[in-house]
């Protein structure tokens, strides 16, 4: 069983649902990176997505776009991520952490390469915006073999004979694309996503969780409460950016964010 | 050493997922997907249909002015003193490029499909402005995405696009230039996917765009192959097209694949010199990657972050190429070369003055590399160089160059 497997399960037992924050490697600085990680456990994630930052975030909005352009401007490569999560590890041997980015990275330091880097910095998942399982085949078997989870999208346009496909491909979760957008875009519309994930659920296992447009405690109540987590990304992203100039208020900022979702989820325990 | 192609081995390609050889696919966002499986189905349903076909056929003809003349540079044949050098004159078109061949495909695609809302990145503005005339044309509502560096030195087509009735949106992201016009159309097609429909400018993109703009440039190729049986009584001995996103090449090679007399030059902005790294020649100094939806040769450093890229010519500007020519690269079928900007000036002058013909400064790369090659024939052999676009929309940056102010 994987590290996110064994997360989820144990949420699912105590009625529980994930908290899983977003943050971008490298933003402000790589040098703050493993601490906003320990500081986003401490404020009650289950799982971190760490964002590798490239620079043709297509599918992300301004907030993402910048923060990879903070975070290239310091230079992080995808090495240097997978660098910063082996430090992560060293403190916190459990939560899990999902590598969140865009395909080219990996095609530039080759497959098998960036497969043995992952898995030896204690990488349990990877999320590839622009890698859809169909052209999965070569890079997943490495991840599989290394017992990493590809977590795959499903978008409000994905049809079902499309979830069965990827969910056959999928394993730790399926993250469910809220709205028809970029990161940070449009209000969500809790009633169509209560609506679609459980569709999702009628059709795999594989626990679901559900990121844009989630920025506060009611919308991650609503979303939790139809779905098996939320997904947090751009209002963490723009905390980031608001505080870069001061760490300690920058470490405090993404509590005060992050806590009341975390009482918020945990209300809904059945 | 390159390989015999047979029309067996074209129709194949590219395969069922998109693929030429290791190249192309559909890499993007899940909320995209449904909406290429789509467009893949139906263009694969209407390329067959005879109505369609029709439809596009009449359009070319009586909006665009097809068949665009094979021309023989008769002078500048005689100054280069080597080969035969023949234009294919798609600066003739309506609008002045290539790139209205394929703007009437996908808009007619568009309208079967039922979108009427059109959104189009562009680089050099020609591609914007073909896209702004088509959906003037068809009464649709359009947006172009430029880079705001374009914006800048391609003003008088940022004009021609707003007469035409599109709205310009400048982009501010990244190097501000073509490849991050194309992530902001990417981004807004994925808010709006239901109504819209993305007018991809060259043979780049997920499947099917590679496939569907290289069938719509076709025509180049085709026209130029009768034309030169007819005109000079035998086929070319060398073709010779500028790449950008490689449309009007690959539009001009494709029906020649399988003559293997003919060899086929593309030739990529060498800007400030291959050996500066200021250049936007991915095939001939980049490495496979991938890069908005397809694999393909492109220009990254060696984290795998795309490079900048430098050419004076805006729609050269681009870090990656269309899939179908990475793949002619690695099976010798075309070779890829580059010139630099000065070079392409200087044949910019060159065209103009010995045969009244100004053209675009991207296919001015092309003429460059043509009269070198040219000069290396022997006389009764044939060069073709495709005059993909007319150069007004330069004049500026000309002037400009010459200390003018326009
Ligand atoms: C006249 C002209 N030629 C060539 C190009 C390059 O595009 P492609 O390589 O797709 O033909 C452009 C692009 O803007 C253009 O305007």
């Amino acid at each position: 069983m994987s590290r996110i497997e064994g997360v989820l399960n144990n949420l699912r037992e105590q009625g529980r649902k994930a908290l899983i924050p977003y943050i971008t490697a490298g933003d402000p600085h790589p040098d703050q990176t493993v601490e906003l990680m320990h500081t986003l456990v401490k404020a009650g994630a289950d799982i971190i997505e760490l964002g590798v930052p490239f620079s043709d975030p297509m599918a992300d909005g301004p907030v993402i776009q910048l923060a990879c352009e903070r975070a290239l401007k310091h230079g992080t490569s995808l090495r240097q991520v997978a660098g910063l999560v082996k430090t992560f590890r060293e403190q916190d041997p459990d939560t899990p952490v999902v590598l969140m980015g865009y395909l080219n990275p990996m095609v530039a330091m080759g497959y098998e390469a960036f497969a043995d880097i992952a898995a030896d910095a204690g990488v349990d998942g990877i999320l590839t915006v622009d890698l859809p399982p169909e052209e999965a085949d070569e890079v997943a078997p490495l991840f599989a073999a290394r017992k990493m989870d590809p977590i795959f999208l499903l978008a409000p346009t994905t049809t079902d004979e499309r979830i069965r496909l990827i969910s056959e491909h999928a394993s730790g979760y399926v993250y469910y694309v809220s709205v028809k957008g970029v990161t940070g875009s449009a209000a969500i519309d809790v009633d169509e996503v209560a609506r679609k994930v459980a569709n999702v659920h009628s059709i795999t296992r594989v626990p679901v969780g559900v990121g844009f447009g989630i920025r506060d405690a009611k919308t991650a109540a609503a979303v939790g409460k139809v779905s098996d987590g939320v997904i947090v990304g751009s209002v963490l992203v723009d905390t980031i950016a608001r505080n870069q100039t001061d760490p300690a208020q920058l470490k405090q900022a993404l509590t005060d964010l992050l806590q009341p979702m975390r009482k918020a989820l945990d209300g809904l325990v059945s | 050493m390159s390989i015999k192609l047979t029309e067996e081995m074209l129709g194949q390609l590219p395969d069922a997922r998109g693929h030429f050889g290791d190249y192309g696919g559909r890499f993007v966002s899940e909320t995209l997907m449904d909406s290429l499986m789509t467009l893949e189905r139906e263009y694969l349903r209407l390329k067959k249909d005879p109505e369609f076909q029709a439809a596009f056929d009449k359009d070319l003809a009586h909006y665009v002015g097809r068949p665009s003349p094979l021309y023989f540079a008769e002078r500048l044949t005689r100054e280069t003193g080597g080969a035969q050098i023949w234009l294919k004159r798609e600066d003739l078109n309506h609008t002045g490029a290539h790139k209205v061949n394929n703007t009437i495909g996908q808009a007619l695609l568009a309208s079967f499909l039922g979108k009427k809302r059109i959104i189009a990145e562009t680089g050099a503005g020609q591609h914007g402005v073909a896209t702004a005339t088509v959906c003037a044309r068809l009464g649709l509502e359009c947006h172009v995405f430029m880079g705001a560096e374009d914006v800048r030195r391609q003003s008088l087509n940022v004009y021609r696009m707003k007469l035409l009735g599109a709205q310009v949106h400048s982009v501010q992201s990244g190097t501000r230039t073509l490849k991050d016009a194309m992530n902001d159309a990417m981004r807004d097609w994925v808010a709006n996917v239901d109504d819209t429909f993305y007018i991809i400018g060259t043979v780049a993109g997920p499947h099917p765009y590679p496939l569907l703009v290289r069938d719509f440039q076709s025509v180049i190729g085709r026209e130029t192959r009768e034309q030169s049986l007819k005109q000079a009584g035998k086929l070319p001995d060398a073709l010779v097209a500028c790449v950008g996103g490689g449309s009007n090449a690959i539009g001009m090679f494709y029906p020649f694949l399988t003559d293997e007399s003919v060899q086929l030059y593309g030739v990529e902005a060498g800007g400030l010199g291959i050996e500066t790294g200021q250049h936007a020649a991915p095939l001939a100094a980049g490495r496979p990657g991938v890069l908005h939806g397809n694999r393909t040769y492109l220009m990254e450093d060696e984290n795998g972050q795309i490079a900048g890229t430098h050419s004076v010519s805006a729609g050269l500007d681009y870090p990656g190429v269309g899939p179908e020519h990475s793949w002619l690269k690695d099976i010798g079928r075309a070779n890829y070369v580059s010139v630099t900007d000065e070079e392409a000036l200087n044949a910019f002058r060159r065209l103009t003055r010995v045969e009244g013909i100004m053209p675009a400064l991207e296919t001015a790369h092309a003429v460059a590399y043509a009269i070198k090659l040219a000069a290396e024939m022997e006389p009764d052999q044939m060069v073709v160089i495709n005059i993909s676009g007319r150069g007004d929309k330069d004049i500026h940056t000309i002037a400009q160059l010459d200390g003018i102010e326009a």
